[in-house]
């Protein structure tokens, strides 16, 4: 488990982990639309779970925007806040909610700024969930959808950048 | 920042560069129309704008949206807070169209308190959109005349749409990116969680400024006249996000019993007079509960002493 948490602080090692991963699932693409999403997410859906459970706590939102957030899960956040943090941010850097616990996005941002490729990513607007792809493959969902569920005109991109 | 998107006397005030005061009121526990006004009476008069809140501090009250219009209807000029507490999206963007038929213009878009700190802990958290997405929510009503799901609204609203910032927690150094983050949303005024910590705030001004944000957006800090030493160890350990530092805590302890209040409004008087120097701040948000005896003092005294040549 101590190994888990240490690995969590070493944001650039997972963000590279991360793309690498993601860029064998876009290779795979065609291989994936053959057999089906719905098959190809059953296949995934568990060593999903596992994997990324044990490293990032995990709690399958089925949309993983861990290189936008640090490389920390923004599930973990008890509001689920997507975007940054709240307001109620204790003093030392815990959580509103649970004041045994350091504040998701202090973390986050902390993390954030010692990633090289997708470091900047945290300034991203991020979409509100789509309810209906929890429990499923974040990856797999990542290639059927295309991010083809909000409207054009939802802005995500605001070109801020780290110093 | 030119373009004047409501009819409404507080964007219009803002815009004028005239120094801005914002008071906040909590709607009563009551179905009586009379107990909002009430409620509203004392810091209406000194107000450019009232903050109404919407379930302050997990509480439950009277509908922000209800309270607003009440108050609206009587001539106030309202900000209707919303949180992203206890509504999902379908039940947000209806409700911020109902705002825009009754004439709410100002629209606080809030996360909201936990649950736990309020009179319901056994609630269900909602937080279907969380702050930033609500205020791009509005934005896209308003702008572009849809919802979400892309489905047309036939007449959209007109809003001025706001968000809140606290300088005075961490992280630090991502408060004022995740303010221009907002402001990329939609958000075009800020007002700021109680300010007991000038040196935190012209820090944070100061990174706003080196981006530029406060030429982007409108930027009202928070203020609030502190009752005694108890009341600032309540508010700094159970009220979430606000911090006081220790100096002014001892304060207040060092002051007889009889002195306290008046000591409680000194410090916030000269809290108000080092944050109108601050580059780049366009008002104040008093926000006083319980105390709006002390607050209007105070704002009386702040006129009096003419803090700022835009007052």
């Amino acid at each position: 488990m101590r190994f888990f948490k240490r690995l969590r602080d070493k944001p650039y090692l997972l963000e590279v982990t991360y793309k690498f991963t993601e860029a064998i699932f876009a290779r795979l693409h065609p291989l994936i639309k053959r057999l089906g999403y719905g098959r190809a997410d059953k296949l995934m859906r568990i060593p999903e779970k596992i994997g990324k459970g044990a490293v990032f706590d995990c709690q399958m939102c089925g949309q993983c925007t861990l290189h936008f957030t640090g490389m920390t899960c923004p599930m973990g956040c008890p509001k689920n806040l997507r975007n940054g943090p709240c307001g109620g941010v204790r003093q030392g850097g815990f959580c509103e909610v649970d004041a045994t616990m350091k504040c998701v996005w202090v973390e986050a941002y902390e993390r954030s700024t010692k990633m090289k490729i997708c470091g900047d990513g945290i300034f991203n607007i991020q979409p509100p969930l789509n309810q209906r792809l929890a429990n499923k493959s974040a990856f797999i969902n990542l290639l059927s959808l295309q991010g083809a569920d909000m409207p054009e005109t939802w802005k995500t991109e605001t070109g801020l950048r780290h110093d | 920042m030119t373009e004047n998107r409501t009819s409404g006397r507080f964007e219009a005030a803002l815009r004028s560069g005239k120094f801005v005061i914002t008071a906040e009121v909590t709607p009563p526990d009551s179905a009586n129309p009379q107990d909002v006004l009430a409620a509203a009476s004392k810091l209406g008069k000194f107000a450019d704008a009232l903050n109404v809140t919407d379930g302050s501090g997990a509480n439950c009250h009277i509908s922000s949206v209800a309270a607003c219009t009440i108050l609206s209807q009587a001539g106030y000029e309202v900000i209707f807070q919303m949180s992203c507490r206890d509504r999902n999206r379908i039940a947000m963007q209806g409700e911020l169209l109902g705002a825009g038929a009754l004439g709410l213009h100002n629209v606080l878009c809030l996360t909201g308190d936990d649950v736990t700190v309020g009179d319901h802990p056994q609630a269900k958290r909602v937080f279907d959109l969380d702050s930033t997405q609500l205020i791009q929510t509005a934005r896209i009503m308003r702008d572009d005349g849809i919802f979400l799901s892309g489905r047309k609204i036939s007449s959209p609203p007109k809003f001025f749409l706001g968000g809140a910032d606290n300088p005075f927690v961490e992280p630090f150094d991502f408060r004022p990116l995740r303010l221009a983050k907002k402001i990329e949303a939609g958000a075009e005024f800020f007002q700021t969680q109680y300010c007991f910590d000038v040196e935190r705030l012209r820090a944070h001004m100061k990174k706003v400024r080196d981006l530029g944000l406060h030429e982007k957006s409108f930027i009202l800090i928070g203020v609030g006249p502190l009752r005694s030493e108890k009341t600032a160890e309540y508010m700094r350990t159970k009220v979430p996000g606000v911090y006081i530092r220790d100096e002014i805590v001892e304060r207040l302890r060092k002051t007889p019993t009889e002195g306290k209040r008046v000591e409680g409004k000194r410090i916030c008087v000269e809290i108000i007079q080092q944050v109108v120097e601050i580059e780049g701040v366009a008002g104040i948000h008093v926000m006083a509960h319980k105390q709006e005896d002390a607050a209007v003092e105070i704002i009386e005294e702040i006129q009096a002493l003419k803090v700022s040549k835009k007052l």
